[in-house]
């Protein structure tokens, strides 16, 4: 922790560290949705262990420690395995190349432009609070945990709730006869 | 030029349009999927920062829910195409047309 500080405390080494792992996150979910060397889930799958992980990365120049962390755990190792576990349960063939079609293409790039003009718009108006002395907050698991057990009680209920809910809506599913 | 709000909220709106292109593009119900799980992390990154460079924590405590109910969602929807597949023979939204008008 403390030499993750120092490392993070400069002003240089995170900046460059910021565009590697932005670069790396955004390459890598390219390579997620259209591999030009593979048509196959399964590639997609890794690179988006790829992409987490670049993920995790900024997680941590954002000193956001215990969040990235659970990145890891729970989507590179759970997540990304129940992928893959379904693409090896499926047997899926390679998927042959299909012509876009031209209705999706602008479809996608309509609601593309959209959001980008939101963002842009946005963007002019974004003065955050903490700018004036510089970003301190610590996404340390103590705090992190203290926020959820005292004021996010109820959400945090609720979300239990909603895993066992979950839990058996799959085990109804994943039954071999739906009554 | 010091990395501030802007270069983490461009990041993550460049991977939410790519998670959309996949959605709208793609023909693979697995890949739409992971596609969706791209736009999932994408506002995860924008609540990040939002919280870093606001000084508040509630940010994170969002992110936290939201990977929770990912997780949960992926779950169920895992199993749906399971199901699906099993009575189709195929994960491919091309091959789902019941429900065209």
């Amino acid at each position: 922790m403390e030499a993750i500080n120092n490392l993070l405390g400069g002003s240089a080494v995170p900046d460059v560290l910021f565009y590697v792992f932005a670069a790396l996150t955004l390459l890598c979910g390219v390579l997620v949705i259209a591999n030009p060397f593979s048509r196959n889930p399964v590639t997609s799958a890794m690179f988006l262990v790829l992409t987490i992980i670049s993920m995790a990365g900024l997680f941590v120049l954002l000193h956001a420690f215990f969040l990235a962390a659970v990145q890891i755990l729970v989507y590179a190792g759970a997540v990304i395995v129940l992928f893959l576990f379904v693409i090896m349960l499926l047997d899926l063939k390679e998927e042959e190349r299909r012509k876009i079609k031209f209705f999706g293409l602008v479809a996608g790039l309509i609601s593309v432009g959209g959001i980008a003009a939101i963002f842009f718009k946005s963007l002019s108006a974004v003065h955050p609070a903490g700018d004036s002395a510089g970003p301190s907050l610590e996404g340390e698991t103590y705090a992190l945990g203290k926020l959820l057990f005292t004021e996010y009680t109820l959400p945090f209920e609720i979300v239990s709730v909603l895993l066992l809910v979950a839990m058996i809506g799959v085990i109804l599913l994943s039954k071999k006869n739906l009554e | 030029m010091h990395v501030g709000l802007e270069h983490y909220l461009a990041v993550s709106f460049l991977l939410f349009s790519l998670g959309l292109l996949g959605v709208i593009l793609r023909r693979n119900l697995l890949v739409i999927y992971m596609s969706l799980e791209l736009m999932l992390n994408a506002a995860n990154l924008a609540l990040v920062s939002f919280s870093r460079f606001n000084n508040k924590l509630d940010g994170q405590v969002l992110v936290f829910f939201i990977i929770t109910v990912a997780a949960a969602e992926v779950a169920v929807g895992l199993a749906l195409i399971v199901a699906l597949h099993r009575k189709r023979q195929s994960a491919h939204v091309e091959d789902l047309t019941s429900m065209k008008l």
